[in-house]
Order: structure tokens, then C-alpha cells, then sequence
């Protein structure tokens, strides 16, 4: 990993700048991402592949939000699980409302941690609109709290990267508790109904995997309108050289911190359509391990050009959902196998493929430590 | 009227004081030029004015009454203060034209933006450059378009750390004529440089700095003759 953390200030150069208006990869995959929503919607493949199209489009929304913050603001977060799983428990605690509301089925969680009646903080909850507030809002307060104390104080760098990671820790440590009364180790799941229809139902699948592919859409079109805006430039020359930046006049911490919470925010919201579909949530999704693969997922799918990083997310989920079935002690060695490729070979990830460029560093340099 | 006036400054570093009881006061319209062996505290002064070092003690006043002393960075620039740094600091992933914008200043009105894009790029001699990567440019390029940067916020204060360093003697020519072009009588220029040729085509006066304190004040053709400086610096 050493490699793709020093990558934000190893050439970027022909990646950024004038392709920002104009992004071939991205238009192409705004069209593919069209075309498999309405692919599902006509074609009807199997439900489990619906199922798996809208996780793995849940995962490209998750990996755009990273790319915001690393390929452009330089600041490598390894604690996004954070800001999903905020997005997911509450989009689990909403579902669990609705259908207690709706079914007066007590959910096992209830009967579980001894509850006669939901305690108070899940009051509104049964409303779908304020859980997505809630959510969005818990997701950027927590951001912004985290971004002042370490963005005022210059914390940058490996050292951000290492205290994000801590807080994704503590927090899984914190849900594990069953005091916590979110579920503890069980975590939430038998979600029954979503918007009053059964879980299920091919529709609602086929929903949740549109609706999902439809917000990727949404978000890269948004996230490109951003970096190509002069805010947009202001993230690159921040992350190339904040220094310089601030004595241009221009304070680099509420950059940081506004761009910081607006992916915490995207990360929330993959959070919230992810669960639904995957069916179940427990303090695994704060692992560290997770927080570290999604920043695996944007080097291998190439930093810094938002296509890379759904291409990633897509790429790499794939591959496990297929070799977990397949042979699942081998995932991690190929994994690991990936990340070694992509550092030495591909320092762009793998639109270095798909740009035909490929020289390995090693032919390039006279060494890989060149 | 004075444009920067460091009034005791002590700047120190664990034990070692990098700034001891410095004051100076560089006039308006004057390009003060600031020489003095490796150590001498050159680059600590701009960093202390610049926001980018806290003094320990000490005042650094802009035209003669606005305290930059407890200002952030940021505040410094936008007060009307420029640096051009030692290493050419320019945004590589950005385009000179899109370096220049953002070396406007983000209080430059959307209004006045481009006219003084195209003044800055005719200045430094960039114009077919303009779409140009930044990362991409020759280093003397980078050097000028750094200059760029600065100048277009319109700064009442220029610091210039070692403009020449690495530039040939045609650049090194070049770079002195810009800085006479860039004399304004509501601007002050302050130059760090090694090369004593070029301080003399410049500096209007030179301060000599040594061990963190000012050794010598005046004109260039002083400081040649000043016995303590040619004991510590210019050599025998």
C-alpha cells in the first residue's frame, strides 16, 4: 500500500487539466451505466444478478466518494466504512420502523435487547425522507467534526490517513457493544418491507439496483461538474501544493473541509442503498480491513479521473463475488496480487490498459525505486 | 511611507535563534535586495512575513500600520503580500492560464478577471503557453510563470526568493529588466539572491544579514566597502 499512498504527487499530469470538460471515459460510462439500468429493466435477468449489479453500483458510488477527497484533494481517507456504515445503520433502523409500523411484527432486535417499544431516538425514523436526512446529516457532522480538528491543525499526509483508519476502529468497537442498542455483534437485519412492498419482490430488487445505478449516474455527473469548476482546480492545486495555495490567498481548511463533508455525504448515501439489497448490517461493514479496500479499489481502477474509481469498484467486487463462491481462501492473495500489479505496473490503475500506454515503471525508469 | 516594516523580530528554533532583534524598513517604490551567507536568516524573514513561521517576538507592520503578525497565510496574501519561491512552485496539474486565475487572488472580481489574465500572460511572455500543463513547462518557464502568479493579484509587496537561482545569464538578464518593469511607487519589492551582479542591477539599497541580524544597511557599493561585511560574507 505504501506505493499508492505516495501516489497523489506521482505525475499526474496528463490525467487532469484539459480533459476536465471534456471526459470521453466518463460519458462512456455514464452511457453504459444507462444502458444496464434499463438492460434490467427490460431484459429481467435473474434476481441475484440484479441483486449483485446494484451492490456493485452501491460500491462505485462509495469509490467515487473517495476518489473526490484522494485523486483531488490529496487527502487519503482509510475510514470511508465510516460515513457507509453511517448511511447503512440508518437506512437499517428506518427499515426496521417501517415494518414494525406497518407489520406490528416486533423486530428481533426488540425482543433481543428486551424492548417493549422503540426507545426515543428512533422516533421519525419510520419516515423514509428524515432517515435520508439523518443519515446525510449524522455522515457530514461527523465529517466536519473530524475535518476541523484535523484540517486547523494541519494534521495531513500518512497521519490522516492512519487517524482516519482509528476512527473507523473505534467505531466498530463501539457497535460491537450491544449496549449501543443498534444490534451489537448481530447487527439488523429481516428487513420486511420497503416503501410498504415486501423486500423480495423482483420489482423491489429491480427498484433498488435502477434506483442505485440511477444515483452513480447522478453523483459522476455531479462530481464532474465540480472538478472541472474553478473549485475544482483549487482541489488539485490544493492537493499538489496547500502550502502555495495559502499564500496565494486562499484558505485551504474550508476547501478541504466543504469537499471533505460532501463525500462523507456520498459515501452516507451509498450506505443507505447498499443495505437494502445486501439485506443485512453489522459492525463488520466498520472493519478496517473494508475502509482499506475501498482505497484499493480507486488505485486499482486508476485515482483522480472518477471513472477510475467506479471502473475499480466495479472490477474488483466482481472478482470477489465471484471467487468467494469459487474458491474464497484465494481472495486475498489475489487481491494483494492486484494492488502489487498496479503499483509497479499501472501507475494510473487500470486506465493505463485502457489508454494502451503501458510501459512498466521498471522499463520506464531504469527501476521501480527510480 | 514606508511598505513593510519588521520592527525586533526574534524568530527561534529550538536553541537556535534564526532571527535575533531584526528590524528593517523597506520604503514604497524601493527594491531592497537581502544578501547574506547560507544560514544568515534570508528565507526565515520571508517566511516570518509570510505567515508561514511564527515569530517568537515582534512586529512585521504592511505600510506602516496593518499588523501581519498574528495573520494566517491566507490573510497575509490577501492584504496585498506575494512570494515567489525558492523552487518553482506552480500547480503542475493545472494549466498556466489556470495557474494565473488562481494566482489572481480569490477576491479578484469575476469582471476584471480575464483583462488581467491577459495583461499577466503578455507580461511574462506566455501566451502560447496558455493552454499549456504547467508540469510541462521548461524550468525557466516555471520560474517566469511563477513571477506571473504573483503579479496578478496586483501585490503591494513582492518577496522574491532567489529569482535567478538555476537560470542562465540571457534569463538571469531578462528577470532583472522585469523587476525593473515591475518598480511602482505604491509597491515594494524585497529580492533574495546570491548573485551579486544582479543584486547590483536591482536593489535600489541592500540589507546584509548575518547570524539573524542586520550587519549592514545601504547601498550596494557600501556593503563592497563595509569591512565587517567583507569579514563575514564577501570575502577578502
Amino acid at each position: 500500500m505504501s506505493g499508492a499512498l505516495d501516489r497523489p504527487h506521482r505525475a499526474p499530469l496528463r490525467r487532469i487539466g484539459p480533459t476536465l470538460g471534456r471526459d470521453p471515459l466518463l460519458t462512456g460510462l455514464i452511457a453504459l451505466i444507462a444502458a444496464t439500468a434499463l438492460g434490467l429493466l427490460a431484459l429481467q435477468p435473474a434476481p441475484y444478478l440484479i441483486n449483485m449489479v446494484g451492490q456493485l453500483a452501491a460500491f462505485a458510488i462509495l469509490a467515487v466518494s473517495l476518489d473526490l477527497v484522494w485523486g483531488y484533494l490529496g487527502i487519503l481517507s482509510l475510514g470511508h466504512g465510516l460515513f457507509f456504515a453511517i448511511g447503512g445503520y440508518v437506512c437499517a433502523m428506518h427499515l426496521l420502523a417501517h415494518g414494525y409500523a406497518l407489520t406490528g411484527v416486533a423486530p428481533d432486535l426488540m425482543q433481543f435487547m428486551g424492548w417493549k417499544s422503540l426507545p426515543a431516538y428512533w422516533t421519525g425514523l419510520t419516515s423514509a425522507p428524515y432517515a435520508l436526512a439523518l443519515a446525510l446529516a449524522l455522515a457530514a457532522g461527523v465529517a466536519f467534526l473530524f475535518g476541523l480538528a484535523s484540517f486547523r491543525s494541519r494534521v495531513n499526509g500518512v497521519y490522516f490517513s492512519i487517524i482516519s483508519q482509528a476512527l473507523v476502529y473505534v467505531a466498530m468497537l463501539l457497535m460491537f457493544r450491544n449496549d449501543t442498542g443498534l444490534g451489537g455483534n448481530n447487527g439488523m437485519t429481516g428487513f420486511a418491507l420497503l416503501f410498504g412492498w415486501p423486500m423480495g419482490a423482483p420489482g423491489v430488487v429491480t427498484g433498488l439496483a435502477v434506483t442505485t445505478l440511477g444515483v452513480l449516474a447522478g453523483v459522476l455527473v455531479g462530481a464532474r461538474a465540480l472538478v472541472a469548476s474553478p473549485v475544482g482546480r483549487r482541489m488539485l492545486a490544493c492537493r499538489d501544493d496547500e502550502a502555495r495555495l495559502r499564500t496565494l490567498g486562499y484558505g485551504t481548511t474550508r476547501l478541504k473541509l466543504g469537499i471533505w463533508c460532501l463525500s462523507a455525504m456520498i459515501a452516507a448515501l451509498a450506505g443507505v442503498l447498499y443495505v437494502p439489497q445486501v439485506g443485512i448490517i453489522n459492525p463488520r461493514i466498520l472493519s478496517p480491513d473494508l475502509s482499506i479496500e475501498i482505497a484499493v479499489w480507486v488505485a486499482i481502477g486508476g485515482m483522480g479521473r472518477l471513472g477510475g474509481a467506479v471502473i475499480g469498484a466495479v472490477a474488483v467486487n466482481a472478482l470477489k463475488f465471484w471467487l468467494s463462491a469459487a474458491m474464497p481462501e484465494a481472495w486475498p492473495f489475489i487481491l494483494s496480487g492486484l494492488v502489487l500489479v498496479v503499483v509497479l505496473g499501472l501507475p494510473n490503475g487500470l486506465l493505463d490498459l485502457a489508454a494502451l500506454r503501458w510501459t512498466p515503471t521498471w522499463l520506464r525508469r531504469g527501476g521501480p525505486l527510480a | 511611507m514606508s511598505a513593510l516594516v519588521i520592527d525586533n523580530l526574534h524568530v527561534v528554533f529550538g536553541a537556535f535563534r534564526a532571527l535575533d532583534a531584526l528590524s528593517l524598513a523597506v520604503d514604497s517604490g524601493e527594491v531592497r535586495a537581502v544578501i547574506g551567507p547560507n544560514g544568515a536568516g534570508k528565507t526565515t524573514l520571508l517566511d516570518a512575513i509570510t505567515g508561514i513561521t511564527r515569530p517568537r517576538s515582534g512586529r512585521i507592520l504592511l505600510g506602516d500600520t496593518y499588523d501581519l503578525t498574528a495573520c494566517s497565510e491566507a490573510e497575509i496574501a490577501r492584504a496585498g503580500v506575494r512570494r515567489k519561491f525558492q523552487k518553482p512552485s506552480v500547480f503542475p496539474a493545472l494549466t498556466v492560464r489556470e495557474n494565473l486565475a488562481i494566482g489572481c487572488g480569490p477576491e479578484c472580481p469575476a469582471r476584471t478577471r480575464p483583462a488581467r489574465l491577459a495583461s499577466t500572460l503578455s507580461e511574462t511572455g506566455l501566451e502560447a503557453r496558455a493552454d499549456t500543463l504547467a508540469g510541462a513547462l521548461a524550468h525557466g518557464e516555471k520560474q517566469w510563470l511563477e513571477i506571473g502568479m504573483v503579479l496578478a493579484s496586483e501585490p503591494r509587496l513582492i518577496l522574491l526568493d532567489e529569482p535567478v537561482a538555476g537560470l542562465s545569464d540571457a534569463e538571469t538578464a531578462s528577470t532583472a529588466d522585469l523587476i525593473g518593469a515591475l518598480r511602482r511607487p505604491d509597491r515594494a519589492i524585497l529580492v533574495i539572491e546570491h548573485d551579486m551582479a544582479f543584486v547590483e542591477a536591482v536593489a535600489d539599497r541592500v540589507t546584509v544579514l548575518h547570524e539573524g541580524r542586520t550587519l549592514f544597511e545601504g547601498s550596494m557599493t557600501g556593503a563592497r566597502a563595509d569591512a565587517r561585511v567583507i569579514e563575514v560574507f564577501l570575502g577578502r
